[in-house]
């Protein structure tokens, strides 16, 4: 089975946002693949132990995700393509654009992505890719199992309960939290990663698409921090005396009751 | 002539979600002053009673919308994503809209980003707001799980339709008027051939509400201990008529649904009251819950960094706050009414 998946650097969730010059500052912060990718790299990997197969990823950004797909390849993945070029706006439709561009002519057989990013959260990209190789997608899995005769039988999450869906491949899959638990990557697979094949594309290595077609839909106007939250009041006496008085409060203070 | 906004009509074990009335005063919003058409376009089983219809519509209509597309078809009941976009597709080519707004939820995020780009159109997703600037419509949407916010525009030279998801709970409701009324359309409506089919749907949250959509939400972290341990909490949640959620914690443990988690990874909720028990207050779960308007904070570590965001703390077991909170609801409540 020829799989891509499709993989994004974030910061980690750890991270303080703090912003510099109209930016969001990238200093000293920690990189992950984008946690809901990892899922993706992790489904990826056991189908291909199942059934045999290649795990490719593919990634959009600046070259500092290179680190990040090493690391997803330590994990088993087989190969990487980064497409780095400063033409390409932040924007999801351009964004997909080019990455179906580049997949349409790679003979898929499925394509994994995360559910959404922990950054922009928007979850545009990978859906916007199967509609436009013409591919169904399945968004939010939870499970993943390919049948003997081409298809998959998919669980999807869908705010709490769950769908089970039949689907012929090739399709496109966005992975949910509980899809699996993503392994770490082991000291042979890191030295083995160095070795394996990486590509670093920009828009002049993809047929089918020119930079003057990727006039963006969508910018970024301003930048700001949410007004940060105020300790409150500890409340105090025994139980019983706090709970009455927290309503009193939620009543005669907060007016939400 | 006037432009068209349309709005997608999100229903959910029967009833128009509330988010379906948001995004109608979201489109009320976009239109400004401009003359503008709103329309909702409403996907029903084909059993859908003339009385039900009319209930959705005066709702819509009350709201700001002056027309809506009713589609029918038997298997609209459950939402399987080849057939709602068929749908979609056939009222947008009908309504040539200039805007197309829908609910962030879990049909939103699924569909919106298929209908965007067979219509090569930009899409802002995830939006708590909407303001006219110097001629400009802005977007207000929360990054990093609301850790920062950007104010987005759809920019360029393209004719397509701009598309916009808004979170639940978040755009204020246009002033009802119940008088409103105007066109209600059928469409008659040719399924797509479908390479996808929902086979089963589990139903796990039947009769409960959905946590973006909440406004009381009951949350349990680790300290809650237990699948058993959540009993309490659910109690708390039904005197208040709200919901249960969790901290990455708790489903880690095993205790509860990944679905109920809330934080950076999960859901981002933004609820009226919010009541956090036994969740310490990681950097991730407080990304995901510190747009509530009143957070109340129950822990025994009084360290706890859940304090520094919460208005009311209770230091002190949850076995023992919880229930004596649930008590106290109750009573307050049967006095109220």
């Amino acid at each position: 089975m020829n799989i891509w998946v499709l993989l994004k650097q974030t910061f980690d969730t750890e991270e303080k946002i703090v912003l510099t010059g109209g930016g969001i500052s990238e200093a000293g912060v920690k990189w992950i693949i984008n946690p809901y990718d990892e899922y993706a790299v992790e489904e990826a990997i056991r189908l291909v132990e199942q059934h045999g197969g290649k795990v490719n990823l593919l990634s959009v950004g600046p070259e500092r995700a290179g680190e990040t797909l090493r690391t997803a390849l330590a994990m088993g993945a087989d190969e990487a393509v980064l497409i780095h070029d400063p033409r390409i706006p932040q924007d999801e439709w351009a964004i997909a654009k080019v990455l179906s561009a580049f997949l349409a002519d790679q003979g898929v057989d499925l394509i994994l992505g995360g559910n959404f990013s922990v950054d922009n959260g928007a979850g545009q990209v990978a859906i916007r890719i199967a509609e436009q190789l013409g591919l169904p997608h399945i968004g939010s899995i939870t499970k993943l199992d390919i049948t003997s005769v081409g298809g998959a039988v998919v669980h999807r999450d869908a705010e709490g309960d769950t769908e089970i869906i039949d689907v012929q491949l090739p399709a496109l899959f966005t992975a949910q939290q509980g899809l699996n638990e993503p392994r770490y990557p082991t000291l042979p697979g890191i030295m083995k990663a160095k070795k394996k094949p990486f590509r670093l594309l920009s828009l002049d290595d993809i047929s089918g698409i020119s930079p003057q077609e990727l006039e963006a839909r969508t910018t970024r106007v301003s930048l700001s921090l949410p007004p940060s939250r105020q300790a409150g009041v500890i409340l105090q006496g025994d139980l019983a005396a706090q709970v009455a008085d927290l309503i009193r409060r939620l009543r005669q203070d907060a007016k939400v009751i | 002539m006037s432009r068209t906004i349309l709005t997608f009509a999100e229903i959910r074990n029967h009833e128009l979600r509330q988010v379906a009335l948001e995004a109608v005063s979201a489109a009320v919003k976009i239109a400004g002053t401009a003359p503008s058409e709103i329309a909702s376009c409403l996907l029903v089983p084909v059993d859908t009673s003339l009385d039900t219809l009319e209930r959705y519509a005066g709702s819509l209509f009350a709201h700001g919308a002056n027309r809506v597309y009713v589609l029918k078809h038997v298997d609209f009941a459950a939402y399987h994503a080849e057939l709602y976009l068929g749908a979609v597709q056939h009222v947008v080519s009908t309504a040539n809209p200039e805007f197309i707004i829908f609910g962030h939820t879990s049909i939103g995020r699924d569909l919106t980003p298929r209908l965007a780009s067979t219509l090569q159109a930009g899409q802002i997703s995830d939006v708590t707001a909407i303001q006219h600037e110097d001629g400009k419509l802005l977007c207000t949407r929360p990054l990093y799980a609301g850790k920062t916010v950007e104010q987005r525009a759809f920019t360029g030279t393209s004719a397509a339709p701009s598309i916009i998801t808004i979170r639940p709970n978040n755009i204020p409701l246009s002033a009802p008027d119940s008088s409103r009324s105007d066109e209600v359309i059928e469409v008659a409506f040719a399924p797509p051939s479908l390479r996808t089919i929902v086979r089963d749907v589990v139903r796990k949250t039947s009769g409960t509400l959905d946590l973006s959509e909440a406004k009381i939400i009951v949350s349990g972290g680790r300290g809650v201990k237990s699948a058993d341990g959540f009993k309490p909490l659910e109690e708390l949640a039904s005197v208040l008529n709200g919901a249960v959620g969790a901290s990455r914690g708790a489903c880690d443990a095993g205790y509860c649904d990944y679905g109920l988690q809330i934080g950076q990874t999960g859901k981002v909720v933004t609820p009226e009251i919010y009541i956090a028990c036994g969740i310490s207050g990681a950097i991730q779960h407080l990304a995901g819950m510190s747009g509530s308007r009143v957070i109340i904070a129950v822990n025994k570590d009084p360290e706890a960094p859940i304090f520094k965001v919460a208005d009311y703390g209770i230091v002190g077991d949850l076995f023992e706050v919880v229930p004596l909170l649930t008590t106290a609801f109750r009573e307050f409540l049967e006095h109220e009414a």
